[in-house]
């Protein structure tokens, strides 16, 4: 009578009705979400401003100087964001105004691709937060071969991305063994293995024999990277955008032809909706578990190649940048689709575009970590949005009057 | 009237062995302290100290040589992996004792071979009380992962609930010079947080994952906020409140060893002693705690016996987010002195893990989230003993153990059955 | 205690529930609702017990109004409930699921189990139930679990109780002690409301009958009315009760079932040394009652449960040790029980959900690709072959009726080629429409040669589909008899006793 659940370490979580919700949801309810983020956002950069404080504190002797300031601040703060992320106002002419926005798609490039990894095993019903941790593996697959492996141009790019792949996905199939053999949750799993990821890599960083940088001493730094295989820049110099973004796009195709038009796609859907009726018509679930984790992590991979092979100077875990930490909140938002997550991560990359400029401008752009949890709570639990908007409930679906197929009933 | 047969189970059942994984597990350990500790293990003494230089009755040192020490526990280890062999034989589990004794002499042989040469020793006053400081936060994360778990809804915010935590008693501690007020706030500050949980999750039936982990997020973002634009300007006035005193029992505090580690410690960990057995009591002795576990096994079947599910899961969510708030204020005042940014870099996540590790019980959950301090103690330990032990290696310790945990124990214990599932009428 | 339901509606969304509905129950009555699944019956009495709220209408007790916003008030006025699925937690003792929710305590909130203890046995001495206030409810069988929920009821001081299609998990034999039991209930003035839509029970026991269609009441006949007359209030038309079926002929033998255990994880032999086989063209049903392994035999011949020992034999392939996926491919079908949670992906359209496991091969895949063109095709095909009553292919499952879902699940496996079918509890939730349609579909899959397996507990459906039934109890087969043997007779044999 009772049933036993099989996996009793933590319940399988309900994504996929909340992806659901988030792409049921209109347009309003998520520019109202967003708007809702900037503004609370506004409200912590002014709150904790010393200028607005004190003029506040001096209300008495000017309090148009304390409305003033509060309105600056936010525009500073926001119009940094908007000058550092999509077109730069203060510059003389279009190429450089333009420029801002190349790096939005160069910061939104990898968020987009790991962000695709993450929002693979959301569909297959995994709550995977192990995409930082996969990166890490990435980029120490990246990093031995761009500096310990010497090969002629474009060659030895593309086998620093496929070990970048490699590396990223044999960690992320890890998960999925763990998941599949012993029923472990793998949300817990994930977040121990990131952990443990970077403190890998650390390790590997920190070996002469491995990582290390010629004569490197007690930092943990590899050497850069051979130019052989960097991604190149896109428009020269000028302009940082690289060929990353070319990983990033043919990453959102495949990503789309598999979900979509793939009959892999459809099983990942069917375990990811229903794994017992999956598992009844044939599919062996825990075998999709381990392939769907291995396949995101690839994704994850991809980015790391994108992070490894760009920068210049040597690497160290830092290059990381928190992507992995944001490719959650980018599934989410963009509701697990391909089309979903390119709009969350472009987004997202302006946020990181932007905050060059707000900390030039003297707003901390730490609020924008605060504007995203928000952006992404918001979407997520749209009560709160009915509730604040006082928004009306969403009718209950009409079935349509049955109509009769073919036969007359007898 | 014919009687229906009452009998436990009405299938015949076929003997079937207790796994062989503990045994396996049992006789690997004591192959590796045997081979790699013993045999080829380092030559030279270590030292055992095992009383504290300000205690009053002093124990003798223990200077042994680390080989033959190895040596000997490593047998004694391989004898003990064939009596659990040998149990299994006899379709029996190995009993718990053996198990326990089984680690403890497999943690004094790592504990020996580390610090085999090191002019310190095994400090065991130092190891065992910082083993009990360290598991402070996991032990409340844990009861409140308990709490929150038992009535059936999962608490994958306790990370930021301790963050919450640690960041409002720091800061409150510090303004008000008063560290008690800052615990307090700390508490209202997570259940705060643990409502808005609850709340999404029990009456808006969000997922709890989802919202669990996104109030981590927002709880992360706006803490990294705030330590950057307004602790760091200023952190001897806004994030520098200091310790707790120690407060030491009268005449508990004199007894050898134990009693400078169980009786001379701070308020948090006089705390936990009172929450442990409190919340185990409420939760199987009371009405209040048949109730939550109704709820958290049959909703369905709590509410036609006119329990209110929603409110008993608000409640228990919420105090057990207060209890974590403690945890976290047990981060800092308790122990660091002062916030950091992330300081509590998956406490909250090792907590849940050591929720399933003991059995959603709070006697054993505290047992578990002793191991795990001493992970976290060794990590710093071991350091200082042993240098040539790579860093980065002994920093993944805990984070493998959580792994191993996870992996090793879920599927064997029995969650409480509606954990996690929404409950709706309609 | 007098109970009245004034004119009680409920719906929702569209759907109209409970449709002006009036009941009254007298002191120490038994009055059975009757009506088929989904005519509004649960709903009316979760209405009565708190669980849901009426849109409008009234309830009395004793002639004065009473409003219920929980259980707790319904129950606090003397209403009890035994509910289909058991309200019981499954890891508690007996003594505390009687007492939970209204638990006596000592000091410091301490539970007071001996207080509970002695009131179960009290009551269970007083009805001659022979129940261990310790024993956990997990352990118990089905029938006790019942008894333990009357308890509850009882010792709550219930004056009228509600019984929710109570003898759906029971033999015939303990349905006999269950009615004797209801009697003695309403001697002692307890009020009975019995919800079924089994026909003979309501004959057996009711002083008073109410008919249910489509949320409205359609009819109060007289206790003495006959098994049809009743069938065709409850249905609205006439019914054939009867399955018209050619002889078979028997061909060569495609399903064969040797010796088979399976365990539980908890090392019980819910499966224990089973042994038949089934020829081409021959219906074999599995009867018995719920929980006595039947489940598990299914999903053992289809691999989703290992094996212990024993085998299975489809169309000349072992399948002992295969996966699923080879044993759907030898040719086996299977119908799951449970449709909702095996049978379908209720956010897939009726097409997706249509390749569900036809995902591997063409025509539904062309290489690694989905073929489009070809399911919706196959997809409008089977909608039509089948009768799935639906606006189009693209329609979700989970916006169905129960009907069309178990339809889309029989078109499926029916619409490829088969060797063995493997139906279990084919027509549960399901209309008596779809129902006659779903048996209809299985005896033309007997009649062009396949050899089926029927798992029901519903005894009507097992005559009306087998040409032999096995009776399965606590894991074994007890015999395997012919499809005309006498009800009683399967009666005992469900109970346990060999023929």
């Amino acid at each position: 009578m009772s049933k036993k659940k099989e996996i009793v370490a933590l319940p399988e979580s309900k994504v996929q009705s909340v992806l659901q919700e988030i792409m049921s949801g209109d347009p309003v309810r998520i520019a109202l979400s967003i708007l809702l983020g900037f503004f609370i956002g506004a409200i912590f950069m002014v709150v904790f401003n010393t200028q607005v404080v004190n003029a506040w504190s001096n209300f008495g002797a000017d309090p148009g100087l304390a409305f003033s300031s509060v309105w600056w601040t936010i525009q500073d703060g926001y119009g940094a964001l908007f000058n550092g992320s999509i077109f730069d106002t203060t510059s003389g002419n279009f190429l450089d105004g333009i420029r801002p926005l190349t790096e939005t798609l160069r910061f939104a490039a990898p968020l987009i691709m790991a962000g695709l990894g993450v929002a693979l095993t959301f569909r297959v019903g995994l709550f995977n937060i192990g995409a930082t941790g996969q990166i890490m593996m990435g980029l120490a697959g990246a990093t031995f071969v761009s500096t310990r492996l010497h090969m002629p141009m474009v060659i030895h790019m593309i086998v620093a991305v496929i070990a970048a792949v490699a590396a990223a996905a044999v960690w992320g199939m890890i998960v999925g063994i763990l998941k599949a053999r012993t029923g472990a949750n793998e949300v817990i799993v994930t977040i121990m293995l990131n952990y443990v990821a970077t403190a890998l890599f650390t390790f590997f960083l920190r070996q002469p024999g491995l990582l290390l940088e010629s004569n490197g001493g007690g930092t943990p730094k590899s050497d850069h990277p051979d130019s052989t295989a960097m991604l190149g820049s896109l428009f020269g110099s000028g302009f940082n955008l690289h060929y990353g973004v070319f990983l990033a796009v043919i990453a959102v195709a495949f990503y789309w032809w598999l979900m979509e038009r793939s009959t892999f796609g459809f099983r990942f859907r069917m375990v990811g909706h229903n794994p017992s009726a999956a598992r009844a018509a044939g599919i062996k679930v825990e075998n999709t578990f381990v392939w769907a984790l291995a396949l995101s992590a690839g994704f994850a991979g991809l980015a790391a190649a994108n992070q490894g092979l760009s920068l210049d100077g040597g690497l160290t875990t830092s290059i990381e940048a928190g992507i992995g930490f944001d490719a959650i909140t980018v599934a989410l938002l963009g509701g697990s689709r391909a089309g979903g997550v390119v709009m969350a991560g472009l987004l997202f990359g302006a946020f990181e575009a932007g905050s060059a400029s707000m900390q030039v401008a003297g707003v901390s752009p730490e609020v924008l970590g605060v504007v995203k949890a928000l952006i992404v709570l918001f979407i997520a639990a749209p009560p709160i949005i009915r509730a604040i908007y006082r928004l009306p409930k969403p009718k209950p679906k009409v079935l349509e009057p049955v109509k009769h197929s073919a036969k007359v009933s007898k | 009237m014919s009687k229906i047969e009452v009998t436990p189970g009405m299938f015949s059942k076929v003997e079937v062995k207790p796994s062989l994984k503990t045994t396996i597990t049992m006789a690997i350990t004591g192959l590796v302290v045997l081979v790699a500790f013993g045999i080829f293990g380092k030559s030279g003494d270590v030292m055992f100290v095992w009383s504290d230089s300000r205690e009053s009755l002093q124990l003798p040192h223990w200077i042994v040589n680390s080989m033959v020490l190895c040596t000997v526990v490593g047998v004694l280890l391989l004898a003990m992996a064939t009596a659990a062999f040998f149990y299994r034989r006899l379709n029996k589990k190995s009993p718990a004792w053996l198990v326990i004794i089984f680690g403890l002499f497999a943690i004094m042989a790592l504990l020996g071979w580390l610090a085999t040469g090191a002019s310190q020793g095994v400090q065991m006053v130092f190891i065992l009380s910082n083993t009990l400081v360290f598991a402070i936060p996991l032990i409340f994360g844990g009861m409140a992962g308990i709490m929150s778990e038992r009535a059936g809804v999962v608490n994958i915010a306790i990370e930021g609930q301790l963050l919450t935590g640690a960041f409002v008693s720091s800061v409150v501690g510090t303004m008000t010079h008063n560290l008690y007020l800052g615990m307090v706030t700390a508490m209202i500050a997570s259940g705060i947080l643990s409502m808005v949980l609850a709340s999404l999750a029990i009456k808006y039936l969000v997922d709890q994952i989802i919202i669990g982990v996104l109030l981590n997020v927002l709880v992360i973002g706006i803490t990294n906020f705030l330590h950057s634009v307004w602790l760091n300007n200023d952190s001897s006035h806004l994030n520098f409140p200091g310790t707790f005193d120690r407060i030491a029992i009268p005449l508990l505090s004199d007894i050898p060893v134990l009693g400078q580690v169980l009786f001379n410690n701070r308020i948090t960990v006089y705390l936990m002693f009172l929450i442990v057995p409190t919340l185990w009591y409420v939760l199987f002795k009371t009405k209040l705690g048949l109730r939550a576990r109704a709820v958290g096994e049959h909703p369905l079947a709590a509410d036609t016996v006119g329990i209110n599910v929603g409110r008993t899961r608000f409640w228990w969510v919420t105090l057990g987010g207060m209890i974590a708030g403690l945890g976290g204020a047990a981060l800092t005042i308790g122990n660091v002195g002062s916030f950091g940014r992330e300081m509590s870099g998956g406490q909250g996540f090792i907590a849940l893990a050591v929720v399933i590790l003991g059995r959603w019980q709070p006697i054993y959950v505290t047992l578990s989230a002793l191991l795990f301090g001493f992970t976290i103690v060794l990590r710093v330990w071991a350091n200082q003993v042993s240098p040539g032990v790579p860093f980065d290696i002994i920093t993944m310790v805990p984070y493998l153990v959580t792994l191993v945990a996870v992996a090793g124990f879920a599927g064997r214990v029995r969650a409480p059955a509606a954990d996690g599932q929404p409950y709706t009428k309609e | 205690m007098k109970l009245e339901l004034r004119n009680i509606t409920k719906s929702f969304g569209t759907l109209v529930a409970n449709d002006n509905i009036s009941l009254t129950l007298e002191p120490g009555e038994i009055h059975s609702l009757l009506g088929e699944n989904g005519a509004g019956k649960s709903t009316l009495m979760n209405v009565l017990y708190g669980l849901l709220q009426p849109d409008s209408g009234e309830i009395l007790i004793d002639g004065k109004q009473v409003n219920f916003a929980s259980p707790g008030e319904a129950m606090a006025a003397g209403i009890g409930m035994v509910h289909q699925h058991f309200m019981l937690i499954p890891v508690f003792s007996v003594a505390e699921n009687v007492v939970l929710g209204n638990e006596p305590t000592g000091k410091l909130g301490l539970l007071d189990l001996n207080a509970a203890r002695k009131l179960v046995k009290e009551i269970s001495d007083r009805f001659g139930f022979d129940i261990d206030p310790d024993a956990k409810v997990e352990d118990l069988p089905v029938g006790a679990q019942q008894r333990v929920e009357i308890i509850k009821s009882l010792a709550r001081n219930a004056k009228a109780l509600v019984l929710d299609e109570p003898t759906a998990v029971l033999t015939p034999q303990e349905t006999d002690e269950l009615m004797e039991i209801m009697r003695g209930l309403a001697k002692s003035g307890t009020s009975i409301i019995f919800i079924t839509h089994k026909l003979r029970e309501v004959q057996q026991v009711s002083d008073r009958i109410t008919v249910i269609r489509q949320g409205k009441v359609v009819a109060t006949p007289s206790p003495k009315a006959s098994a049809n007359e009743l069938a065709t209030l409850m249905v609205g038309r006439e019914v054939d009760l009867e399955t018209k079926r050619k002889p078979a002929k028997l061909g060569e033998e495609s399903l064969v079932v040797k010796d088979l255990t399976v365990l539980d994880d908890r090392h019980q032999q819910m499966v224990d040394g089973v042994s038949f086989s089934i020829r081409n063209g021959e219906v074999l049903a599995i009867a018995g009652v719920q929980g006595n392994g039947q489940t598990e035999l299914a999903e053992a011949i289809v691999g989703l449960r290992k094996i212990h020992s024993g085998s299975v034999v489809v169309a000349g392939n072992d399948v002992t040790r295969s996966t699923v996926r080879e044993a759907l491919e030898s040719g086996l079908g299977y119908i799951p029980e449970d449709r909702k949670k095996d049978g379908l992906v209720g956010e897939f359209t009726i097409a997706e959900n249509l390749m569900l496991d036809g995902s591997f091969t063409a025509p539904f895949a062309k290489g690694v690709q989905i073929d489009f063109a070809k399911r919706d095709e196959i997809a409008n095909n089977l909608i039509e072959e089948f009768d799935i009553r639906t606006q189009s292919a693209e329609t979700l499952a989970k916006q169905l009726s129960g009907g069309n879902q178990q339809k889309v699940v029989v078109a499926r496996e029916l619409g490829r080629e088969l060797k063995v079918l493997v139906a279990s509890q084919p027509t549960r939730g399901v209309d008596v429409g779809s129902i006659e349609f779903i048996h209809e579909q299985i005896i033309e899959a007997r009649d062009s040669g396949k050899s089926v397996l029927i798992i029901s507990t519903e005894l009507d459906e097992v005559l009306a589909l087998a040409d032999r039934i096995a009776v399965m109890y606590r894991g074994k087969i007890v015999g395997i008899v012919d499809g005309k043997t006498s009800r009683e007779k399967l009666g005992k044999m469900m109970a346990g006793i060999a023929a």
